[in-house]
């Protein structure tokens, strides 16, 4: 008789095993270490001591303008945008399907200068707004179209994809009923799909939270006027404040993971609810 | 009274179809899958529109190709229940019955009063203030029911109404419908795939096969389905 810890299927279910603890363990500590580190090389006094800096402060504040308004922008425009095209076929849907995906594979640098060149003092529109004395480069509305251009496609995607899963007899009977397509979508369209409306606007706002690139290349980095996080981040860590980088970085930690929580208990409420 | 006559190409036949029902009668339609029983029901509804059709309803014409006649579905005053019911159920029952209502901007009190009414006409008055997404398939389809006579509609169309339901709950619904198509005097459109419902709720019955009328007689005749429809 062969003791049962030496049986091949035993064997087979351990070495299984071993080998998915191994693997689990060595992608949480490659994803967490970093993170750790950042909190560890940080004292809570000092992190709280370097909040109160100014440049800290004017990031944080410009970050959070500048990424409500994008986030208001892309909910109230992207909402019937993604309705009627998810509802109505029309002679070149496709590309623009392409447009709206395409900001995900772009580099945000590129995105920065293909803004920087229409909207530019010397770009395509941007030259004959300049004749009126319109500047948008290098200007906090620069932020905010750069934040639209590179984290709209969260939310577009998010919001087509539900409008075009959810049951078109839902809208079919409101309007027997005598609802208006303003009703209907506000009362029937967005409110079924409410759920995985508000994931897509907190990914929106989270990207445009982190968003450097473009950012950079449209707006700048002028303190108070286009410095946001990311950016003030970036300059800390060049070297004239260290500690304004860390403590930047590491409040943009505690967001997105709050971000992420956030995202995660709507899905579960979604669950439960379907 | 419903007079339609529908003509629409589809994807592997045409729909062609004469239908005429009485106030406070049910016609059943018939058929197998995809033989146009809902292309019918959605064409009268005004959700598809037809290449030529002359619909008309209590004399009113709702559509007539030839005068560019269409009245948009949300003026047709036509209670349509869909397959598997479709309420709305983000919205408490009681939400759901005044939708229609509220829609055509009715003073609340009337609204309170046609709710209140239609929730204990159809033994729903406990459940008025419960989510619609947590009831059972046959309070759901009572539920339907309500909200589309609650419009006080011109012509009542369900579409496969008894999918899902048990044995207590079809013949409650099969009752309702009845009671309440007399009642009101209008006429009824059922589609089902059964010939013991088409039995139970219809005066009339029709059976299509690829768009065409193959048989129509009172329902309680129906010969075999299959004998009557070649499609099998």
């Amino acid at each position: 008789m062969i003791p049962d810890r030496f049986r091949l299927r035993n064997y087979r279910q351990k070495v299984t095993y071993l080998a998915a603890g191994i693997l689990i363990a060595a992608v949480t500590l490659y994803l967490a270490l970093p993170i750790v580190a950042l909190f560890l090389r940080m004292t809570p006094g000092l992190f709280f001591a370097t909040l109160n800096n100014p440049d800290v402060v004017s990031a944080l504040w410009l970050s959070l303008f500048t990424t409500c308004i994008t986030l208001t922008i892309v909910v109230l425009v992207g909402t019937p945008f993604a309705y009627f095209h998810s509802r109505y076929s029309y002679p070149g849907k496709m590309i623009v399907d392409t447009l709206i995906d395409l900001p995900l594979v772009l580099p945000p640098a590129v995105a920065g200068v293909a803004l920087l060149v229409l909207w530019g003092r010397v770009g395509i529109l941007g030259m004959y707004l300049n004749m009126y004395g319109i500047t948008i480069a290098f200007t906090t509305l620069a932020v905010i179209m750069a934040q639209i251009f590179v984290a709209s496609p969260f939310y577009l995607r998010q919001a087509k994809s539900l409008f075009e899963q959810l049951d078109p007899a839902y809208e079919q009977t409101a309007r027997t009923l005598g609802a208006s397509s303003l009703r209907i979508l506000t009362r029937v369209t967005v409110p079924m799909t409410a759920g995985g409306l508000i994931s897509g606007a907190v990914m929106t706002f989270g990207r445009a939270l982190g968003e450097f690139g473009a950012t950079i290349m449209f707006a700048g980095n002028l303190p108070g006027v286009t410095q946001t996080m990311p950016l003030a981040v970036y300059v800390g860590m060049e070297g004239t404040n260290i500690n304004v980088g860390l403590t930047i970085s590491i409040l943009l930690v505690i967001i997105s993971f709050g971000i992420m929580i956030a995202v995660r208990l709507i899905q579960r409420q979604e669950a439960k609810h379907a | 009274m419903l007079e339609a006559v529908i003509v629409k190409k589809l994807r592997d036949y045409t729909l062609d179809l004469e239908l005429s029902v009485k106030a406070g009668e049910v016609t059943v339609l018939m058929g197998v899958n995809g033989s146009g029983k809902s292309t019918t029901l959605n064409i009268i509804a005004g959700l598809l529109i037809p290449d030529t059709a002359s619909i008309t309803l209590n004399n009113e014409c709702l559509f007539k190709s030839t005068d560019n006649i269409d009245i948009p579905a949300e003026d047709r005053r036509i209670g349509y229940v869909l397959q598997n019911s479709a309420v709305f159920p983000h919205m408490s029952v009681r939400d759901n019955i005044a939708f229609g209502l509220r829609a055509r901007h009715l003073p609340r009190q009337v609204i309170a009063e046609r709710v209140a009414y239609w929730t204990e006409h159809m033994h729903i008055a406990d459940l008025i203030g419960v989510k619609a997404g947590n009831l059972s398939g046959g309070q759901k389809q009572r539920v339907a029911l309500a909200r589309a006579l609650a419009i006080e509609p011109a012509l009542l169309m369900l579409d496969e109404p008894f999918t899902g339901l048990d044995a207590d709950s079809t013949k409650v619904v099969k009752d309702l419908v009845r009671e309440f198509v007399k009642k009101l005097q209008i006429p009824c459109i059922t589609v089902t795939h059964r010939v013991v419902d088409s039995a139970d709720i219809g005066d009339f019955a029709c059976v299509l096969c690829q768009g065409k009328k193959e048989w129509e007689g009172h329902s309680g005749e129906i010969p075999e389905l299959c004998s009557v429809c070649h499609c099998t």
